[in-house]
């Protein structure tokens, strides 16, 4: 679930900015309610996920985790980009929910602004996760929280054109090989690659398999590997195997493109394995610089335990929680929402149940939090230069070169 | 009644109370009455102006003048960091072409939005059949919501696939990068923002056309005046009062664009069509880590220059209320 709604976005921002500008009056109403519910055994419950109203299988699992914890539970959902500011306010305010369900990156924000309590303090078990979906929520070393599921990118890719072209999917398997392959298409008539290369977060989400597969980090955009995973995009733009497009394309414009059929790759995620599987496309994990799958950004929420006034209701936060990560409930529930289980047991079953899930299951596998490394806040800081420089480079405005040690500039100003 | 005519009738009141000695206390009961009947048809104005002007725009001046972080945000300790944020937004590599875009912008828009606006006028004017129905579908620009219209303009630009490099292709020219080239973006903007701001200046100036005498023009025509004359010395000056009050409400409403922007090219690519609106709104909500000192110390800054706009708007009105 990582930006499908772009449109939302602003309406969603816009509100927030109202919220904001009148959040000081709202404090002074909502301050004492807290001290009411604190009492009560009525657990609020925030996620993001609105599609799911109150009869859906969802909230049903969340009411039956509730009243197997002895408590009663009011959800509220909020859309993706809402629900920071709105997490935010209520922790300015003493009134955050009890359980909070919040999307990856956003979890060391909140967490270093104090909102948000550590799995040491709160007691909540993490040690089944998979270390490396974990490591997003983690700042030197302390969980702020367990991963639902988690979901992340691959290169799809369309047989019938691949065919055509004369290429053989299976020898995709590094840079040069894909480079190759990209030839062959082009000489075919077809077209190469799309992706997504805006000036945004999705930007930089989409750009880090390439970054972080040229062998580069986070730490210095400016490395010869760094400038190296730039090079490759901006050529690709020059030399058509991508289409200009890319630069303001969204991930689902890209992927619409991508659907209609002319494209012999995609970059794109989990969340359009059903779509892709209906139009007959398959998947392969996005090829490193020398060879192998380059790690992948996770997508996909986190369950947290707010910090509360009255330290006692953890207890039954956590039981929630647990709860609902267990491996029957967490199955179900990333069967629904196109995820990948977070732990081994839940996998497995998954994969039990479909089989072509394995390329996904090794591609979470690989894939790294974009908060990870001990970056944390430091992440949406560097991401921003990150983007700027894909964009300066992939539209011509600056060379690889000068583009990243404009953005490394800029990143070690912003992140001191 | 507006707040205006009650304050008039307050001052109105006051001196004939302060008059009459021998005025007896009814009198004097019924006019107190009166004031506080009046601060109550005041009130509700008041409190509306404070809630939802006064209290939003004194939090954006603090914002402004603290070193906010997501802690401190939270906390409510955020240091006071003094002008600190409006040097760090001066000091942007960011700034100057955020402000000359600004100005390019909101220039352009008002140059060709009025000229197509006062053709457009002009023609409508001399009354043809199905002239009003014509009239009516140029308002739909203004109509549709800005989502829809934005959305459709950037289909339109695509540069693979939108329709209008494909006019181009046919017609053997090259194709044009309009939403992806930082030589194009901000043209691109320009034409959606003159689309939608077209219908605005015709409306207006089509009714200003309206308040011309005819018996101007057939002195004209008896004169041997001819269409072009007629334009140049009868329709633009009469036409001036309204004309300033187009251009200087454009220049406002010009001057806080963002929508159109954000939907199209989200400022991009590399900040070539970043305006003043879109930088603020970046800063505060485009990444997961908002940056609300500097965000609220643009906002500022783009209420000023409104302001300073605004200014000249009050004089202008009251200059052509006198006459």
């Amino acid at each position: 679930m990582f930006y499908k709604k772009s449109i939302q976005t602003r309406s969603a921002a816009v509100l927030a900015l109202a919220v904001l500008a009148g959040g000081g009056l709202a404090g002074c109403a909502s301050g004492p309610s807290q001290a009411t519910s604190a009492a009560s055994s009525e657990f609020t419950f925030w996620d993001p996920y609105p599609q799911y109203d109150a009869t859906s299988a969802w909230a049903g699992s969340i009411d039956k985790c509730g009243s197997e914890a002895g408590a009663t539970i009011k959800r509220t959902a909020y859309d993706t980009s809402d629900l920071t500011s709105k997490a935010l306010l209520a922790g300015q305010q003493g009134s955050s929910p009890d359980v909070l369900l919040v999307d990856n990156p956003v979890v060391s924000t909140l967490a270093e602004a104090g909102v948000l309590t550590s799995a040491k303090d709160s007691g909540l078990d993490a040690s089944h996760t998979q270390a490396n979906l974990l490591a997003a929520g983690e700042i030197d070393g302390d969980a702020f929280g367990v991963p639902i599921g988690a979901n992340t990118l691959a290169l799809y890719y369309n047989p019938k054109v691949l065919e055509a072209a004369g290429v053989d999917a299976t020898s995709v398997t590094d840079w040069a090989s894909l480079n190759a392959a990209l030839e062959k298409v082009k000489a075919s008539g077809k077209k190469g690659i799309t992706f997504s290369a805006v000036g945004t977060e999705e930007g930089s989400f989409q750009f880090l398999p390439w970054f972080w597969g040229s062998g580069a980090q986070l730490d210095d955009l400016s490395s010869s590997d760094a400038v190296s995973a730039l090079a490759l995009w901006t050529d690709w733009i020059k030399q058509g195997h991508a289409p200009n497009s890319v630069i303001n394309n969204t991930q689902t414009t890209s992927w619409q493109e991508f659907m209609a059929g002319d494209f012999a790759f995609a970059e794109n995620g989990t969340w359009q394995k059903a779509d892709a599987a209906k139009a007959g496309y398959k998947v392969m994990p996005i090829p490193a610089k020398s060879g192998g799958a380059a790690a992948a950004p996770t997508g996909g929420e986190f369950l947290t335990i707010p910090v509360q006034k009255e330290t006692a209701r953890y207890e039954t936060s956590k039981k929630i929680i647990a709860c609902l990560t267990n491996a029957s409930n967490v199955v179900a529930t990333d069967n629904t929402l196109n995820y990948i289980a977070p732990t081994e047991e839940a996998q497995k079953a998954q994969l039990a149940a479909d089989a072509t899930l394995k390329p996904w299951i090794d591609a979470v596998a690989a894939a790294k939090g974009r908060t990870s490394d001990n970056l944390g806040t430091k992440y949406p800081k560097i991401s921003e230069q990150l983007w700027t420089a894909v964009q300066a480079s992939v539209t011509g405005s600056a060379s690889p070169q000068d583009a990243a040690k404009t953005a490394q500039t800029a990143a070690a100003a912003a992140t001191k | 009644m507006s707040p205006v005519n009650i304050g008039t009738a307050l001052r109105e009141v006051s001196p004939a109370v302060a008059t009459a000695d021998a005025v007896d206390t009814r009198v004097r009961r019924a006019a107190a009455s009166t004031r506080w009947s009046a601060a109550a048809f005041l009130a509700p104005l008041l409190l509306y102006l404070a809630i939802f002007y006064a209290y939003p725009l004194y939090r954006n001046i603090e914002l402004s003048l603290k070193a906010y972080t997501v802690r401190s945000f939270v906390q409510g300790n955020a240091p006071f960091a003094g002008l600190d944020n409006y040097i760090d937004v001066f000091t942007s590599p960011t700034f100057g072409p955020a402000l000359s875009h600004t100005a390019t912008f909101t220039v352009v828009s008002i140059v060709f939005q009025f000229g197509i606006g006062l053709a457009l006028a002009v023609f409508f004017h001399s009354g043809f059949r199905l002239s009003g129905t014509l009239r009516a579908l140029f308002l739909v620009p203004w109509l549709l919501p800005l989502i829809v219209s934005a959305s459709t303009w950037s289909w339109m630009l695509n540069s693979d696939s939108g329709i209008v490099n494909a006019a181009l292709t046919a017609m053997g020219m090259p194709q044009i990068n309009w939403l992806t080239s930082p030589d194009w973006s901000l043209v691109a903007v320009l034409i959606a923002n003159i689309w939608i701001g077209v219908p605005f200046n015709l409306v207006i100036l089509y009714s200003g056309l309206q308040g011309i005498s005819t018996d101007v023009y057939e002195a004209a025509a008896i004169d041997g005046a001819n269409a072009w004359q007629k334009f140049w010395r009868i329709t633009l000056p009469l036409l001036r009062p309204v004309s300033a009050i187009t251009i200087l409400l454009g220049l406002v409403y010009t001057l806080k664009v963002f929508d159109i922007i954000w939907i199209m090219t989200k400022g991009g690519p590399a900040g070539s069509s970043t305006t003043l609106a879109t930088w603020t709104y970046q800063l505060g909500f485009g990444s997961v880590l908002p940056d609300f000192g500097p965000a609220a110390a643009i906002g500022n800054l783009l209420i000023v220059l409104a302001v300073v706009f605004g200014f000249i708007y009050i004089p202008v009105q009251s200059r052509q209320e006198n006459q």
